[in-house]
């Protein structure tokens, strides 16, 4: 149905795409696309091809195999996985913010006041807390007005209680702006309140659909349920410093999400 | 009243300062002072095969350091070594087939030292065009790359993403660090070439908010080393380079008294970002 009515608000298309590497397919097989407005996750294990997905929608990995249509002139704004800025480099959080292209000041004062950081304007980056500098670089991404963007890993390292508030930060760029959204998450599950479509990858698609039936379908139950705790404690630890004590918490939030 | 040669060096170094001081930044940034030191050792090669050639010196110590960077590239790609070890391979294999072919080069007479410790003597009237114009076109190319530079320092991917293209970046960068060596070995010599780059910027660091800031007070502080370490280099009678760089040295150790709760980016030399 959203084929259909969207056709027009498509932002980008994947059919049946496939990236090698040598001799190594890192994905194949990959459906996938996201109209204005949509929010598109992708999750998966450490080498599933999330970010190889990724990659192949922004344009930077070409597909060996299958098609890939971009709309004309479709604009991107790009928040990356874990950067971290070296001291030796000084960055103010307003010059982050014009680091790919050059903006008025009343532009880059209306970004960061958008996303509740304003008043970090003149700060220097490497004085940030993890969810001050997520929200800046959302900042820096949604100044290009883009009409997808692409979010790796967004709420990492950052608290729980941050991490909610990026959450409701990310629906709301997409309520006001009406961009597109594709979220890569290792987080299974948060993330999956505000998603319209969850793509679970393993190399391939290995299901797809709304939040409520990947959860319910047997292969996400394969990959990630088979093991179930012990794996999903794992899988939390990998991606973050102090994780540990949120479990109970991330349980919780689960639970009222259902 | 120094007599023509002094005032040469002066001017020449001044305009290489300005040149090393920005281009220096980006080393600093991005972790390349061994990559640096590499690309100089190659710079005797250069010296050694523009001779065997009878090529103009300046534009053969270019070529060998531009060809060693594009071999480094090549190796990276293949990946079998880290670039820590293919680095220390290029810049010792180089400096030495170099030395080795100085050694061959009976019938010309060169002056070894001057050429890894810089000669001040050295700089004729053609070396100062060379510099200038290298340099004014060196300025110019880090003014165009300027951002795309920046946001592939800053993050490839992100750069990347956005449409800039952090490789073409990285490779400009390299050729830019070519020029600065093959223009300013004859002043600072071969062996003290990345200080030039390295000191300035560490320096500036303290004082700037900013890249854009970092880049020219590094040009500033360039500099005065280069005006207090060739005046000392008349006076004490000392060779050119290492005058040059201890001026430098001295700067950077004065930046350290610059309380720490006075520094931007507050945290100081361990507040990185997590």
């Amino acid at each position: 149905m959203r084929e259909l009515d969207g056709a027009s608000n498509q932002l980008v298309r994947l059919n049946g795409v496939a990236v090698a590497r040598g001799r190594r397919t890192l994905v194949s097989g990959i459906d996938l696309s996201i109209a204005r407005g949509e929010i598109v996750t992708l999750i998966g294990p450490n080498g599933s091809g999330k970010s190889t997905t990724a990659k192949v929608v922004t344009g930077v990995l070409r597909a060996s195999r299958g098609q890939v249509w971009r709309k004309p002139g479709l604009r991107i704004g790009y928040v990356p996985q874990k950067l971290s800025i070296d001291w030796t480099l000084p960055l103010t959080v307003e010059r982050l913010v014009t680091l790919t292209a050059a903006f008025a000041p009343h532009e880059v004062e209306a970004a960061l006041r958008a996303v509740g950081a304003a008043h970090l304007k003149r700060a220097a980056v490497q004085d940030l807390s993890g969810g001050e500098f997520q929200r800046v670089l959302f900042a820096r991404a949604m100044i290009r007005k883009p009409d997808l963007l692409v979010l790796d890993e967004p709420v990492q390292g950052v608290d729980f209680a941050g991490e909610i508030a990026l959450y409701e930060l990310i629906r709301e760029i997409r309520d006001t702006t009406g961009c597109g959204i594709l979220m890569i998450s290792h987080d299974l599950h948060v993330v999956m309140a505000e998603t319209d479509t969850v793509l679970c990858l393993n190399g391939h698609v290995c299901c797809r659909g709304t939040p409520d039936t990947v959860k319910a379908s047997p292969e996400y139950r394969q990959l990630f349920g088979a093991r179930a705790a012990e794996t999903l404690a794992i899988y939390q630890h990998d991606h973050s410093h102090d994780h540990g004590h949120h479990h109970h918490e991330h349980a919780e939030v689960d639970a009222d999400v259902r | 009243m120094f007599g023509d040669f002094f005032s040469r060096a002066l001017i020449a170094g001044i305009g290489l300062a300005a040149v090393a001081g920005p281009l220096g930044c980006f080393v600093v940034w991005r972790r390349m002072a061994y990559f640096g030191d590499t690309m100089a050792h190659s710079a005797l090669l250069g010296v050694a095969l523009s001779f065997l050639l009878s090529i103009n010196v300046t534009l053969g110590v270019f070529g060998v350091a531009a060809l060693v960077a594009a071999s480094l590239i090549l190796l990276q790609r293949q990946a079998s070594l880290s670039t820590d070890a293919l680095l220390g391979i290029l810049s010792h294999s180089t400096l030495a087939v170099g030395l080795v072919l100085v050694g061959f080069l009976t019938n010309i007479r060169i002056d070894l030292m001057g050429f890894l410790f810089g000669d001040l003597l050295a700089v004729s009237s053609t070396d100062m065009f060379i510099i200038y114009g290298g340099g004014v076109g060196i300025l110019a190319m880090l003014v165009m790359f300027w951002r795309p530079l920046l946001a592939a320092t800053v993050s490839p991917e992100l750069a990347e993403a956005e449409g800039l293209r952090p490789e073409a970046s990285r490779i400009v960068l390299m050729l830019l660090m070519a020029m600065v060596i093959a223009i300013s070995m004859k002043l600072v010599g071969v062996l003290l070439i990345t200080s030039l780059l390295i000191i300035p910027a560490a320096t500036a660091r303290r004082l700037s908010r900013t890249p854009e800031a970092m880049a020219a007070i590094s040009a500033a502080l360039g500099v005065l080393a280069v005006i207090g370490g060739l005046y000392g280099s008349l006076s004490l009678d000392t060779a050119s380079g290492p005058s040059i760089v201890v001026a430098a040295l001295m700067l950077f150790v004065l930046s350290l008294l610059v309380p720490a709760e006075r520094l931007v980016g507050g945290k100081g030399l361990d507040g990185t970002h997590t």
